[in-house]
C-alpha cells in the first residue's frame, strides 16, 4: 500500500464569517460615509448642520402651543410651562384662522359648498387618473366619499348654523351623503359611467362655488347639447368637417345672443337657486385650488393645439402658434396678471366687465399652454418619423392619425414635463395676490399678521402654507412617476 | 414600362375647397386669417373706444416728465426730481443685477447640489435630496417674503449696537456685533458693507448722463488683459506638452498675470475701505443693501438652485455608465473622473435647461414686488403706472422691455450652446 503524498481535501470548508471591518453596520458606514478623507470632511459638516437645525427646531417644536388666542399668550404659555426663554411654536394661530387659509372670505355658513366641491372634484378626477384601472377608482371614490363626509360634519360642528329651525350643518351632511353614496355606487357598479360626472363636473363645481340661479350653468351646458344636436342633423349632409363648424356656430349664437334671455325668462318663471357668492370672498387655498385646476385642465388641450400648430405645414398656423408661444414665455407672469387686472378693460368691450377671477384664470392658462405646448413639441420631435409615415400608409386623416398614433405616444414622452408644467402653475398661483386676490400666502397671511393678536408671527403660517403647497406639488409629481410606470410599454 | 398615369382631371368644385387635401390648407388659412384679422380689428376698435370713453390718448411723453418718487437702490444716479425714463432705467438695472448675481449664485448652488445628490455618501445625498424637493415644490414668494420678514424682523435694531461709557464702565458687551471682523454691520433696517474708497481716483466721465467711473474701467479693463495673457500662457503650455509630453509650470504665472497688476494698481490709487459706523439712530457710510435685495437675492438663488442642481442630476445620469467604468479603468480617481470625463460631456445636456432656468431666474425678479424692491415692474409697472394712469403705455413698454431681455439671455446662451455642442465631423 502506497501512501500518498499529497494531501486532498475531501470536504468543502466553512465559509468564514467576513473580517468585521467588511460586514454589518461597519461595512454600510466605512463605504457609504467615510470611503475617502474628502467624504468622510462632507459627511461631518453634513452631520454637524443637521444637527445644528434639529437643535434649533426640536425643542421649538415640542413646546408647541395649540389653544391661545393671541402671541402674547402663546408665549406666556410658553414661558410658564418650559421655563423663561424657551422658545416655542404657536400654532394656535392655525386653530384659529384655519378656516381663512382654506376658504378666504367665504361666508361661514356656506363653507358646506366649496367642501363638497372639492370632494367632487376627487370623484370626477378619479376615472382620468386611474383610466382603466377599476378597482383603484372604486376605492378612491368610496374613501374621497368618506372623508368629504367627515369634513361636512367638521365644519358643522365648529360653525352650527339653524336655518328655520333645521340644522343646517346636519342638513348638508345628508345631502353630501346622498350624492356621494350614489356616486360610489355608481363607481362599484358600473365605473365607466362615472366618466359622464366626469365631464358634468365642470358646471357642477362652478354652481356649487359661486351659486346663484341654477338657470346660469344649465344654459351653458343647454349650449353644448345645441352643439351636439346640430353636429348631429348636418353630419349626414353636410360631412364632418362643415357639420363640427356648424355646431359650433350654432353654440355660439345660443351662448351670445339667446342664452341669457332663456334662462332669464325661466329663472323669472322658477327662481331655483341657491345664495350667491362673490368673487372677491375667495380666497386661500380655495382660490389656489380654483385657479389652478381649472387653468390645468383647459390649459392642457390649448397646448396640445398650440404644440400641433407650431408643427404644422401651414405657414400662418405655424407663425400664429411661434408669435403666441414665444411672446408669453418672454414675458414674466406677473405682466400677464397686470394685463388681466389692468389692461383688459381696455381691450374687452366698452361697460363689458366680468370677474376678476376668470380674467386672471383666463391669463393663466394662456401663460401655462404656452409652456405645455413647448414640452409637448418635444415630444412629437422625439418621435420617429417612421411613426406618421405608417399613420399615413394606413389610410388615416390628420385628426385620426393625432389621436390614435401620434399622441399617445408623444404624451407619454412629455408626461415629466408636463406634470412639473402643472406643479409650477399651482405654485404661481401665488402670485394672484399681487393684483388683489387673498391667494393663501400673501392676501390670507398678510391679514392674519395684521392682526392685533398675531402681530410678529412669522414661522408659523409660512410654515403651515408652505407644508400644503409641499403636499400638493410633491404627490402631483409622485403621481407622475406611476404614471410613466404604468405607460412604460417598452421591456428593458 | 410606367403604369403610373397622372390623374384625370377633375374640374374644380366648390366642395374640394373643404375635401381636397390640396385646398383645403389654403381654406383654412384663408379662414384663420379672416378670423384672425377680425379679431385684431376688434380688440383695436375696443380699445380705441375705451380710451376715448375716459379721455385718454396713447402717448409717451410722461417718461419724460418729473418722477418724484425715491429709490433705494439705485446703480446710476437718481433723485426724486429726475424723469420717469430714469427711472425705469434705475429699474431696469437693479432687475438685471438680481438676476445676473441670481444666475451665478444658482449655478454655483445647483452644480455642488446636484453633484453631491449622487455621490455615495448617504448623509450628503440625503440632505441635498431634502433641499432639492423643499425648494422644488413651495413656491418662490413664500421663500422670498419669509426669507425678507426674518431679516426685517430678527435682525437687531441699529440701537442694539451701541455701547455707551455707562457699558463700558460696567463691563458689559452690545446686544449685537458686526460681523467678519467687525465689518459688515446686519440690522433690521438693512445691512451696511463697507465701500472701496479710493485716494487718487481717476475721476469720471459722462456718458448720456450717466458718470462713468474710471478707476473701476481702469480695474476692469486690467482684468480682461490679465485673463487674456493668461489664455496665451496656458495656450502655450498646452501647446509645449503636446509637443513634448511634459506640462511645463504654470500656476504661478496665472496668479502672477491675473492679480499682481490689478494689487498694484489698487494699492496706487490707494484703496482703503469705508467701514459703516453706527451715528445717531443708524449706521452711517459704507453701502447700505437693503433688506429687498439680499432677500430677494437669497431666495431666487436658492429656489432656482435646486430646479439647476435637477438639470445638472440628470445630465450626469444621461451619460452612460460606461464612460464611468472606462476612466476608472484608466485609473482616473472619482473626482479627476467626474471633472475630466463626465462632466464635460454632461454640460452638452446641461446647458438647453439652464438656459431656460436663467431665462426664469430673469423673470422671476419680477416676485420682488412682493417685498417691494424697486426693480423694472416697480418702478414702470409700479409707482410710474400708479402715478402717470398710463397702464397701456407702461404695461406694452414693460412686456417689450421683458420680452428684449428674454431674447438677449437666449440667443446669448444659444450661442455658448453652439460652441459646446459635439462638433460631428
Amino acid at each position: 500500500m502506497q501512501k500518498s503524498a499529497t494531501f486532498v481535501r475531501k470536504e468543502m470548508l466553512q465559509a468564514q464569517e467576513p473580517p468585521t471591518s467588511e460586514r454589518g453596520a461597519i461595512k454600510w458606514v466605512r463605504e457609504n460615509l467615510f470611503s475617502s478623507a474628502l467624504n468622510s470632511v462632507l459627511t461631518i459638516v453634513g452631520l454637524v448642520a443637521a444637527f445644528l437645525v434639529i437643535k434649533a427646531a426640536l425643542p421649538w417644536l415640542l413646546h408647541s402651543v395649540w389653544n391661545a388666542n393671541s402671541l402674547g399668550e402663546c408665549r406666556d404659555i410658553i414661558a410658564a410651562r418650559y421655563g423663561e426663554g424657551a422658545t416655542g411654536a404657536c400654532w394656535a394661530v392655525v386653530r384659529e384662522r384655519w378656516h381663512q387659509y382654506l376658504f378666504g372670505f367665504y361666508p361661514q355658513e356656506l363653507f358646506w359648498r366649496p367642501t363638497m366641491a372639492f370632494g367632487l372634484m376627487f370623484v370626477a378626477l378619479a376615472p382620468v387618473l386611474y383610466y382603466g384601472n377599476q378597482r383603484v377608482n372604486t376605492i378612491m371614490t368610496g374613501v374621497v366619499s368618506i372623508l368629504t363626509i367627515l369634513a361636512l360634519i367638521g365644519i358643522s360642528l365648529a360653525f352650527p348654523q339653524t336655518i328655520g329651525g333645521v340644522e343646517a350643518g346636519a342638513l348638508a351632511v345628508l345631502v353630501a351623503a346622498l350624492v356621494l353614496g350614489g356616486l360610489t355606487a355608481v363607481a362599484w357598479l358600473a365605473p365607466k359611467r362615472l366618466l359622464y360626472f366626469t365631464l358634468l363636473y365642470p358646471a357642477v363645481g362652478f354652481y356649487l362655488l359661486w351659486g346663484g340661479s341654477i338657470w346660469g350653468p344649465i344654459g351653458t351646458l343647454a349650449g353644448f347639447a345645441v352643439l351636439v344636436v346640430v353636429y348631429n342633423l348636418t353630419k349626414g349632409q353636410l360631412g364632418v368637417v362643415v357639420g363640427t363648424g356648424a355646431g359650433v356656430v350654432a353654440a355660439a349664437i345660443w351662448w351670445l345672443a339667446i342664452q341669457s334671455h332663456v334662462t332669464g325668462a325661466l329663472h323669472s318663471v322658477l327662481p331655483l337657486g341657491t345664495a350667491h357668492v362673490d368673487s372677491d370672498e375667495f380666497g386661500g387655498f380655495l382660490l389656489a385650488f380654483v385657479i389652478g385646476v381649472t387653468a390645468i385642465a383647459a390649459s392642457l388641450p390649448m397646448g396640445i393645439l398650440l404644440a400641433l400648430g407650431r408643427r404644422s405645414d401651414m405657414p400662418l398656423i405655424k407663425a400664429l402658434s411661434v408669435g403666441f408661444i414665444e411672446f408669453i414665455r418672454g414675458v414674466p407672469l406677473i405682466t400677464m396678471l397686470f394685463t388681466a387686472s389692468l389692461l383688459l378693460q381696455y381691450f374687452l368691450p366698452p361697460r363689458s366687465n366680468f370677474d376678476l377671477i376668470l380674467r386672471v384664470i383666463i391669463l393663466v392658462t394662456f401663460f401655462s399652454a404656452a409652456y405645455i405646448a413647448e414640452v409637448i413639441r418635444g415630444g412629437l420631435a422625439a418621435l420617429p418619423r417612421g411613426q406618421y409615415e405608417a399613420a399615413d400608409a394606413l389610410g388615416l386623416d390628420y385628426w385620426q392619425a393625432q389621436r390614435l398614433i401620434v399622441m399617445p405616444q408623444a404624451l407619454k414622452i412629455s408626461i415629466p414635463g408636463i406634470v412639473s408644467s402643472f406643479i409650477g402653475l399651482f405654485k404661481d398661483t401665488t402670485l394672484v395676490a399681487l393684483v388683489g386676490l387673498h391667494d393663501p400666502l400673501q392676501g390670507v397671511t398678510k391679514v392674519v399678521r395684521a392682526a392685533i393678536e398675531w402681530k410678529g408671527i412669522y414661522w408659523e403660517p409660512y410654515i403651515f402654507v408652505g407644508l400644503i403647497f409641499f403636499a400638493c406639488c410633491f404627490s402631483m409629481s409622485r403621481y407622475s412617476m406611476y404614471l410613466e410606470r404604468k405607460l412604460k410599454r417598452d421591456h428593458r | 414600362m410606367a403604369y403610373v398615369a397622372s390623374a384625370p382631371k377633375e374640374p374644380f368644385r366648390l366642395s374640394m375647397l373643404v375635401y381636397d387635401t390640396r385646398y383645403r390648407s389654403y381654406t383654412i388659412q384663408i379662414v384663420v386669417l379672416f378670423l384672425f384679422l377680425a379679431f385684431l380689428a376688434w380688440l383695436l376698435n375696443n380699445t380705441i373706444e375705451n380710451l376715448a370713453a375716459k379721455d385718454k390718448d396713447i402717448n409717451f411723453s410722461f417718461l419724460f416728465q418729473r418722477a418724484g418718487y425715491d429709490i433705494d437702490q439705485q446703480l446710476i444716479p437718481y433723485t426724486n426730481d429726475s424723469t420717469h425714463g430714469r427711472a425705469l432705467f434705475v429699474g431696469l438695472f437693479n432687475t438685471l443685477i438680481v438676476a445676473f448675481f441670481g444666475c451665478i449664485l444658482a449655478t454655483i448652488i445647483g452644480v455642488f447640489a446636484g453633484v453631491l445628490r449622487l455621490s455615495g455618501n448617504w448623509v450628503v445625498a440625503r440632505l441635498m435630496t431634502l433641499y432639492v424637493e423643499t425648494f422644488r415644490n413651495i413656491p418662490l414668494l413664500l421663500w422670498i417674503i419669509l426669507a425678507f420678514v426674518i431679516f426685517s424682523e430678527t435682525a437687531p435694531a441699529p440701537r442694539d449696537f451701541r455701547v455707551t461709557d455707562e457699558m463700558v464702565a460696567a463691563g458689559e458687551a452690545p446686544s449685537a456685533h458686526k460681523i467678519l471682523f467687525d465689518s459688515i454691520a446686519f440690522t433690521n433696517r438693512g445691512m451696511n458693507i463697507p465701500r472701496p474708497y479710493l485716494d487718487h481716483p481717476l475721476g469720471s466721465i459722462n456718458v448720456l448722463d450717466v458718470p462713468i467711473n474710471l478707476s473701476g474701467l481702469a480695474v476692469l479693463a486690467l482684468i480682461a488683459i490679465g485673463m487674456w495673457v493668461n489664455g496665451r500662457l496656458l495656450g502655450h503650455a498646452k501647446a509645449v506638452q503636446e509637443e513634448t509630453g511634459i506640462r511645463p509650470v504654470t500656476w504661478w504665472k496665472s496668479l502672477v498675470v491675473l492679480f499682481v497688476p490689478v494689487i498694484v494698481l489698487l494699492f496706487a490709487l490707494g484703496l482703503h475701505w469705508e467701514i459703516p459706523e453706527l451715528k445717531g439712530f443708524n449706521f452711517q457710510g459704507g453701502i447700505n443693501v437693503a433688506h429687498s435685495f439680499t432677500a430677494l437675492l437669497i431666495a431666487i438663488s436658492l429656489y432656482t438652485g435646486a430646479f439647476i442642481a435637477e438639470a445638472v442630476r440628470a445630465g450626469i445620469l444621461a451619460i452612460s455608465r460606461g464612460q464611468t467604468e472606462a476612466a476608472f479603468a484608466l485609473g482616473l480617481r472619482p473626482g479627476r473622473t467626474m471633472r475630466l470625463v463626465i462632466l464635460p460631456q454632461a454640460l452638452r445636456v446641461i446647458i438647453p435647461p439652464l438656459i431656460s432656468q436663467y431665462l426664469n431666474l430673469t423673470k422671476n425678479t419680477t416676485l420682488g414686488m412682493a417685498i417691494s424692491y424697486l426693480d423694472l415692474k416697480g418702478t414702470l409697472g409700479g409707482i410710474t403706472l400708479n402715478q402717470t394712469g398710463r397702464e397701456l403705455e407702461c404695461m406694452l413698454l414693460m412686456m417689450a422691455i421683458y420680452l428684449v431681455l428674454s431674447l438677449i439671455i437666449a440667443s446669448g446662451m444659444n450661442v455658448f450652446n453652439t460652441a459646446m455642442k459635439l462638433k460631428e465631423r
